[in-house]
């Protein structure tokens, strides 16, 4: 920090500075997981701008077929616990680490790494399946809203899970130096994010759509 | 978060202090058993139509809301003091902008569609006639 410098606020004739001579020099990776949680809230404002998107067009059927003609909540219900379940083992990777245990944590995350695969094939074969049936994208407005939404995260979701893979090689690679336990975290916080986004989806898209 | 922590250990910090920050077996457990009654409970009285649909409504937006908070504290590990309040800051700025962003809309829209619609198709067929 800035404390071994005489006075970063005064300049050598005892001015006051009104900028910083020099950058303060924080450790490497100390403000990532607040700069990663800034990033997480701003991807947060991109789904509400898909929510609100929906909520607003989600009674546009353009005499199409609504929620109660399309959404199966089985389904739905099998998709949720998968990715409840990616959540919890995804916890057990972090306590797996926080133990200095490369193994357990490398074996925790490919658990979560199948369960998120499994989310992913149950909601392409969902999207399929809407799509065989001719409710794709195109045929309303609240149509639209629902591939954008769900799409949008099913995409994180992936790209959650290439992370997962790209982590995973990582660890095998270096083990839990700093800088892993720094990506296991930041992983762990867009991950549970994701769940938390699941929440809204499950419960204003499939289960307030079967309520109309 | 952790990085909280490397402020003061730098980073030799052992991990065996990071559990508080990181959660226990216990903490996720409770969350995950809070969560899965959470979920359970919503996907029962719809599927179930347990209750009337107004009902059933309110009772699974404000489980969500629940949930939502669960997932925050158990498996975020949210709270007011981590990054010196910052993360807790930007959660609240986050919120605001959330709600204004989705009752904003709703409101706008709704009313625009309430009072710039002609009232159904037939009544537009109808004074599109009766144009020059």
């Amino acid at each position: 920090m800035a404390t071994q410098a005489p006075n970063p606020y005064l300049d050598a004739q005892g001015r006051p500075l009104y900028h910083l001579a020099e950058e303060p020099h924080h450790p490497e990776g100390s403000s990532t997981s607040l700069g990663f949680w800034m990033y997480l809230m701003s991807d947060c404002l991109i789904f509400a701008c898909l929510f609100a998107t929906y909520a607003v067009l989600s009674g546009s059927f353009a005499a199409g077929p609504g929620p109660r003609d399309l959404f199966d909540l089985n389904l739905v219900a099998l998709n949720t616990a998968m990715l409840l379940f990616s959540s919890i083992t995804y916890g057990f990777a972090m306590l797996a680490s926080a133990k200095g245990r490369v193994g357990g944590t490398i074996g925790w995350l490919g658990v979560t790494g199948l369960f998120g695969l499994a989310f992913l094939g149950i909601e392409l074969y969902e999207f399929a399946h809407l799509i065989h049936e001719g409710a794709t994208p195109m045929r309303s407005g609240f149509l639209s809203a629902f591939f954008a939404l769900v799409g949008t995260h099913g995409l994180h979701v992936t790209f959650g899970l290439i992370w997962l893979v790209v982590l995973m090689v990582q660890l095998r690679m270096k083990g839990l130096i700093p800088a892993n336990m720094r990506r296991l975290m930041c992983l762990s916080m867009f991950w549970h994010f994701l769940d938390v986004i699941w929440i809204g989806v499950f419960t204003f898209v499939y289960l307030m759509g079967m309520l109309q | 978060m952790s990085a909280h922590q490397d402020m003061h250990h730098g980073h030799q910090a052992g991990h065996h202090d990071d559990a508080h920050d990181h959660g226990s077996y216990g903490s996720y457990m409770i969350g995950f058993a809070l969560s899965v009654i959470l979920t359970a409970i919503p996907f029962w009285l719809v599927m179930g139509e347990v209750l009337s649909p107004a009902t059933t409504g309110f009772i699974i937006v404000a489980f969500a809301a629940v949930q939502i908070v669960v997932h925050m504290i158990f498996f975020l590990h949210m709270n007011t003091r981590s990054e010196g309040g910052w993360t807790f800051m930007a959660l609240i700025f986050t919120v605001v902008i959330v709600v204004i962003t989705l009752a904003g809309s709703m409101w706008v829209m709704h009313h625009l569609n309430t009072n710039m619609m002609p009232h159904g198709d037939a009544g537009m067929v109808h004074e599109m006639s009766q144009m020059p």
